[in-house]
């Protein structure tokens, strides 16, 4: 089996709530001869990507990440969605803004950065350069009679031709995944409507009621858990819940536990989806 | 040669008119009525276009086959036009001194004789597959061998041949891709071919080719017509994907007592009346961002007149329309729309909707409601949707043999927009109706008229002779 | 009623400097957007704002400055929802951004580390808590 390296920025989200969507990524990838070999040395990509005209200086954080996945070779692959989209339209604008570009490297010590490294996440890697038959084949637990529902929230396909990850209006990725590991993608009207995203941190009503609405949407459709890519989504979805006893809530599981589960690298009883509990 | 129209003069035909829907056939009407003789091609087996789908029109409320059918009868019988149907122009040339134009008309194989055919009807009663039809827009059917409607002109089938058993088969065999022989030892033989059996006068003809025909025309008139955009371009509406989100032509056919349904509004995914429709306009109209710049004109005035059928239709039903700005600028237009938000109580909500999902067997759609400052949600039973109207590919490729100018929108364009706008880069090719543009019944047939006077000018100017 | 209001209304405020910071930070062509409420229409926070997303956009169209004052542009979640569907591809996403700069250059920072709940701080993940602190300028 072909071994496949790619460097891999974690992002802190990973590094200090979400530590199992980063121990499922490489136990999968184990599995898939995938290599993620982390950054030596990276920072907080910022968690926005600004969204006005005049400062370079906001891109900094995300543009010395990509200067390190520059000087790593390769690829350089994230999981969090939002890490995703930062990076990903970082590496876009300043390889379409030149004046930008310059400016940014007079500042920063470790470039200068060439503007042509193309971050991409897991699950890009997973269907484009592996593809769905490789998943299949590695699957000693199918998930037979399991419906969950392909969560994708905002950050991984908008804005569609810029991210480019996704159909943004009717995506699939998900859904392949989860059919190619041999459980029910069911339908879901709110796949790609917003958790409630950073306002956790300044309006958490308003994050519950949205979250809410994904969850009960999610429910509505059958599923038997969610399956998120975002550790902030993740978060969301769960809190939103937590008023609700525990046997009644929806559990939210990240991609990477179910590819853990169908490999047989998790134990099948764990899974979020039988087990009914948050992972 | 089989061509299935009446006219049969010996004249020299003088005008192409390419297209029959009512712009071509008003103008090849009035060419022929002229006393010069007129070629009228259609792709499609019979005449009529659009408006032979349609339930009624606006803002009269006509029935639309009623008011065409006159039409589409006298071109059939007309001395002066010789109908080419089931037909596609491939190239068209301008003679050497450039008064005229050498065109190539291919006839497409039908597989049944027209000229023995009587239009019994028989082989349609008796096929036994049904595939999706066009003409009726995803919610209904036809058989393989058909004609597009009861009134069809010419009322002549012809056979889908990608669908038909007997000329699949057929091919299989010759082709070798299976056996010749039976495993009893027997020659293989086609499938079915039920219609050959019942055909009263053997007019089925399994060996039929594409026919092709050279003429010369001084003149031609391109009414090509428009079509839809597709709702599976709008996959945040669901089209393409919930079978009860439909376009505008769809849910005419669902209206027409000529429809699949014999006039009852029936939802697609269960057959149920369905209590509450929401009809959204402008959908891939004026987006630049995502669909066509343009507006498409007709929509706010159909959308209307759909509306108000449907209430009719469906006593106590509730009708929604999503508005943007609702454009009503023809003669009649305001006081109809009028009367359907007043008379009729549609109801008429200013805001674009961001998008339409199934929940619980029924359609939510997530609107706002600009003047009343708040969001809205409808849920409804079914969802009709504006789409926007756009050139047929046909247009293009006639376009670029030519060599005439389109728009950003790929719509023909006229001489000049403003002041010539039925004549075009090319002296002697007009253009008449939504070829160059969305717009309504009244508009195409007086456009129709005014590229047969410019037909008429120019062959009276070159000396044609006109036909006794 | 004010007697003003049978006057013509006074669009002065749209030549406004601040008028011409927001359509520079932004980079948009404000008056490019008719007014359809499709951004108002799929807004998951649209719900919890004292204006319509397509109100807000309006009001700085029209250069009426009470709009800097309104609280759309702090509960606007970054989605992106409404710029993926708007008609004429306008990026309301960075009209709401340029509002909260314009706040925050006036009246500070919005939101600071240190005045968050100590909860909120501590068991939110980072990612939440460094995006709101951006968004709120602090």
């Amino acid at each position: 089996m072909a071994s496949r390296t790619y460097a891999y920025f974690p992002g802190c989200t990973l590094r200090s709530h979400a530590h199992e969507y980063e121990r499922q990524a490489l136990a999968a990838g184990q599995a898939l001869g995938i290599d993620l070999v982390e950054l030596p040395e990276w920072n907080c990509c910022g968690a926005t990507f600004p969204l006005n005209a005049e400062n370079v200086m906001d891109l900094i954080a995300p543009a010395r990440v990509l200067i390190a996945g520059g000087k790593a070779g390769g690829d350089l692959v994230t999981l969090c969605a939002v890490c995703f989209h930062v990076l990903r339209r970082t590496a876009n604008f300043l390889q379409t803004h030149p004046f930008a570009l310059e400016r940014l490297n007079a500042f920063v010590e470790e470039g200068p950065y060439d503007g042509q490294l193309r971050p991409r996440h897991l699950l890009e890697v997973v269907r484009d350069d592996l593809g769905w038959a490789e998943i299949r084949q590695r699957v000693t637990q199918p998930q037979a009679g399991v419906r969950l529902a392909a969560y994708y929230g905002c950050m991984l396909l908008r804005p569609g031709p810029e991210i480019g990850l996704d159909d943004p209006e009717q995506p699939s990725v998900l859904e392949n995944l989860i059919e190619a590991v041999g459980a029910q993608a069911t339908s879901f009207s709110h796949s790609s409507e917003c958790c409630g995203s950073y306002l956790a941190a300044t309006q958490p009503g308003a994050v519950e009621r949205a979250s809410l609405r994904v969850v009960e949407a999610a429910r509505a459709g059958g599923a038997a858990a969610v399956i998120t890519a975002c550790p902030l989504c993740k978060y969301n979805l769960e809190q939103a819940q937590r008023e609700q006893p525990e046997e009644s809530r929806l559990p939210v599981a990240y991609f990477t536990q179910l590819l853990t589960i169908a490999f047989g690298v998790d134990a099948p009883e764990s899974a979020p989806w039988i087990v009914g509990a948050p992972a | 040669m089989d061509c299935g129209g009446a006219g049969m003069s010996e004249a020299r035909p003088s005008a192409l008119v390419i297209g029959a829907g009512i712009a071509g056939i008003q103008a090849a009407l009035d060419i022929a009525n002229s006393g010069y003789r007129a070629v009228l091609v259609e792709s499609e087996p019979s005449i009529g276009g659009h408006m032979a789908q349609l339930s009624e029109t606006f803002p009269t409320l006509d029935c639309s086959q009623c008011i065409l059918t006159p039409r589409t009868v006298e071109v059939g019988h007309h001395a002066n036009i010789d109908l080419r149907t089931y037909s596609l122009v491939e190239d068209i040339r301008r003679s050497k001194d450039g008064s005229a134009f050498q065109v190539r008309i291919r006839r497409k194989a039908a597989y049944v004789d027209w000229s023995k055919c009587t239009g019994c009807g028989a082989c349609q009663e008796k096929c036994p597959f049904k595939v999706e039809s066009d003409f009726e827009r995803g919610v209904g059917v036809r058989k393989v061998i058909y004609t597009l409607s009861p009134q069809a002109v010419p009322n002549k089938p012809v056979i889908d041949a990608e669908h038909c058993r007997y000329l699949i088969s057929k091919h299989e065999i010759e082709s070798g891709t299976v056996a010749a022989l039976t495993k009893s030892g027997k020659p293989a033989e086609p499938k079915c071919g039920a219609c050959a059996k019942f055909c009263p006068t053997e007019a089925i003809d399994w060996d039929q080719k594409d026919t092709y025909e050279e003429l010369e025309v001084g003149a031609i008139v391109l009414a090509t017509g428009f079509d839809l955009m597709s709702p599976a371009q709008l996959g945040e509406y669901g089209g393409g994907q919930l079978p009860d989100v439909v376009d505008g032509l769809a849910f005419e056919r669902l209206l027409a007592a000529s429809g699949p349904t014999a006039g009852r509004v029936l939802r697609p995914s269960d057959g149920q009346e369905p209590r509450n429709v929401v009809f959204i306009q402008c959908c891939g109209s004026r987006d630049p961002a995502r669909g066509q710049p343009h507006c498409s004109k007709i929509c706010c005035m159909y959308t209307a007149k759909q509306a108000i059928l449907y209430k009719h239709h469906v006593h106590g039903g509730e009708a929604t329309v999503f508005y943007i700005d609702v454009r009503a600028a023809g003669k009649g237009y305001e006081e109809f729309l009028q009367r359907a938000q007043v008379q009729e109580q549609v109801n008429y909500i200013r805001g674009k909707v961001s998008r339409v999902y199934a929940e619980n067997g029924h359609l939510v759609v997530k609107g706002a409601d600009t003047l009343g400052h708040r969001s809205v949600d409808v849920i409804a039973d079914m969802v009709v949707l504006a789409m926007a109207v756009q050139p047929r590919p046909e247009t293009r490729r006639l376009a670029e043999m030519l060599d005439l100018a389109i728009d950003d929108s790929g719509f023909l364009c006229g001489l000049d927009e403003e002041l010539a706008p039925i004549e075009t880069l090319q002296s002697g090719v007009f253009l008449a109706g939504t070829v160059q543009g969305p717009r309504d019944i009244p508009e195409s047939v007086a456009q129709g008229s005014a590229a047969a006077g410019k037909v008429i000018q120019r062959l009276r100017q070159q000396g044609g002779e006109a036909a006794a | 009623m004010d007697d003003s209001a049978v006057r013509a209304p006074d669009l002065s405020g749209r030549q406004a400097a601040w008028v011409r910071e927001i359509e520079t930070l932004s980079e948009q062509t404000l008056l490019a957007c008719y007014q359809c409420g499709r951004c108002s229409a799929g807004c998951p926070m649209v719900d919890e704002m004292d204006l319509l997303p397509n109100q807000v956009i309006r009001l700085v169209q029209l250069g009426m400055k009470s709009v800097l004052d309104s609280q759309a542009a702090w509960v606007c979640a970054a989605c992106l929802t409404c710029h993926a569907r708007c008609p004429k591809g306008i990026d309301l996403p960075r009209v709401m951004e340029a509002i909260r700069i314009l706040a925050v250059r006036a009246g500070g920072a919005r939101l600071l580390a240190g005045d968050m709940p100590a909860q909120e701080l501590a068991e939110a993940p980072p990612m939440a808590v460094i995006g709101a602190l951006r968004k709120a300028g602090g």
